[in-house]
């Protein structure tokens, strides 16, 4: 993997190997992620791109056995050191998993739950911060009139779309998507991609993805991996149209036995 | 186990299509050629009538690669097999047109004598035949290398087509009553040059499908 020059990137992943006990799951990455742009991770499953990303914002440092080696450069401190601030950390970069997962509160609180544990306390505060972020995943307008209705009330996707608005309440640098619509239909999927796209002016997007044609569409540039191995790196359109590696046309054109 | 066996086993069938077709128009070409040598009036009629079944593999080709684009979404290698079907099978037809053309030049001069013995003509025929057969196999093998070596034989042919076409001109003067069938001669050698062209234009389509990347062989 050629590494590029660092100016843009917010993310700069050196050397990077995770091991779960005796498991090597993650192999000597190098990976550049640049700033206000929409990455993607492809790869079979259990190739380690779920451990990479919680790699990004240390939410796998806890799991007991876990051996993690190399650099891990954000804004340009290695977070591998074990002075980071975890709170601040996450409050920066942001996580979305597969399933929307709100907490058993009222839609208001759910948003409002990152800005009130890094202290923000008035009323009016937290009301634009809840209001800005629900605008910004364009679930304002379906919820404004029952903000203190339960989350789980909601369909799955605006579920999803509410913790997407969760992540951004904390205004973080970085969202981080695991499988974000892999439980939608259609289209509320269109709908988190397009949110996706829409973010990307303020936002660095991580991006885990089963579906091809969804890195396709959304992303600036597109890795795979294999077997904890980052086999290709590259713009989306070169990864989507003449891939270097054989491997990685084998697996985008479906050809993976 | 291959995970796509079935889109494999329609771009397969897509490609024996292909060169079906390609197959019908090089002989089309071949007897339109043989016609006017022969000056087979029954022969130009048969690449004539002949035509329409080259259109409809084009359409039927079309619409083939059209639905896989639709239902099987593809991309990298797949998505250009399917891009160059669609331009190569346009190419194809395009061949048939110009049969059809050559074949109609036979039909106006009928059974005239020729103004003389034809000699340069079959040889520009010869090479835009074996440009077009290079091409054809070069589609069949998937071979970049022959397509390109198809591909340098077309500065040859318009190099014949612009001394021919200068001399056939010359010969009107000295035999007035020719004039039709000079014309017809001329055009003749502008159809052979149009031949090695598309002969051409199907190799770099074979170039692109096999390295992803445009060359320009024509010049
Ligand atoms: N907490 C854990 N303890 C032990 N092994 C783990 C743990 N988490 C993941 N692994 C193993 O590490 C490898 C990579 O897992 P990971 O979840 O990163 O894969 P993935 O690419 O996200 O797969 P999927 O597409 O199925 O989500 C797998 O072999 C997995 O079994
Ligand atoms: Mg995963």
């Amino acid at each position: 993997m050629a590494i590029q020059t660092l100016t843009r990137n917010i993310f700069d992943v050196k050397d990077l190997n995770l091991w779960y006990g005796d498991h090597h799951a993650l192999k000597g990455v190098y990976f550049p992620i640049q700033k206000k742009e929409v990455t993607a991770m492809i790869g079979p499953s259990g190739c380690g791109k779920s451990t990479f990303l919680k790699t990004l914002n240390l939410m796998n440092k806890m799991i007991p056995n876990v051996k993690i080696t190399g650099e891990v450069n954000f804004a340009g401190q290695n977070i591998l050191h074990s002075k980071t601030d975890l709170v601040e950390l996450r409050k920066h970069v942001g996580m979305v998993f597969q399933k929307g997962n709100p907490f058993p509160q009222s839609i208001y609180d759910n948003v409002a739950y990152g800005p009130r544990i890094h202290g923000i306390k008035k009323k009016k505060h937290l009301d634009e911060l809840v209001i800005k972020a629900l605008m910004d995943v364009a679930l304002w307008n379906e919820v404004k009139d029952r903000l203190n209705a339960p989350a789980l009330g909601l369909s799955g996707g605006q579920q999803q779309r509410l913790c997407i608005a969760r992540a951004l309440a904390t205004k973080p640098d970085v969202l981080l998507m695991d499988e974000p619509t892999s439980a939608l239909d259609p289209i509320s999927t269109l709908k988190i991609e397009e949110l996706i796209f829409e973010l990307k002016e303020k936002y660095t997007i991580v991006i885990v993805t089963h579906n091809m044609q969804q890195a396709a569409r959304v992303s600036d540039r597109t890795a795979f991996f294999l077997m904890g191995e980052l086999i290709e790196f590259a713009e989306t359109s070169k990864i989507f149209s003449t891939p270097k590696d054989s491997r990685t046309e084998d697996y985008i054109t479906g050809r993976f036995g | 186990m291959n995970t796509r066996a079935n889109f494999d086993q329609s771009l397969q069938e897509l490609k024996t299509l292909q060169l079906k077709m390609a197959g019908e128009a090089e002989t089309a070409v071949k007897n339109a050629m043989l016609s006017l040598l022969n000056r087979d009036v029954e022969l130009a009629n048969k690449v004539i009538n002949g035509d329409h079944l080259i259109d409809d593999l084009e359409y039927e080709i079309h619409e083939k690669a059209l639905m896989l684009i639709a239902r099987q979404s593809p991309v990298a290698k797949d998505l250009r097999r399917l891009h160059v079907a669609l331009k190569v099978s346009s190419e194809v037809e395009r061949l048939g047109d110009i049969a059809v053309n050559i074949a109609k030049s036979t039909v106006q001069i009928g059974n005239e004598q020729h103004v003389k013995e034809l000699i340069d003509i079959p040889q520009m025929m010869e090479v835009a035949l074996e440009m077009l057969t290079d091409a054809i196999t070069a589609f069949y093998s998937e071979d970049p290398a022959l397509a390109k070596k198809c591909a340098q034989k077309d500065d040859q042919v318009d190099k014949m087509f612009g001394e021919l076409v200068q001399e056939l001109l010359t010969y009107i003067p000295k035999n007035p009553d020719f004039t039709n069938q000079i014309i017809q001669l001329a055009y003749v050698c502008r159809y052979i040059e149009r031949i090695a062209d598309h002969a051409t234009n199907i190799a770099e389509n074979i170039v692109y499908l096999e390295t992803g990347k445009r060359y320009n062989l024509n010049d």
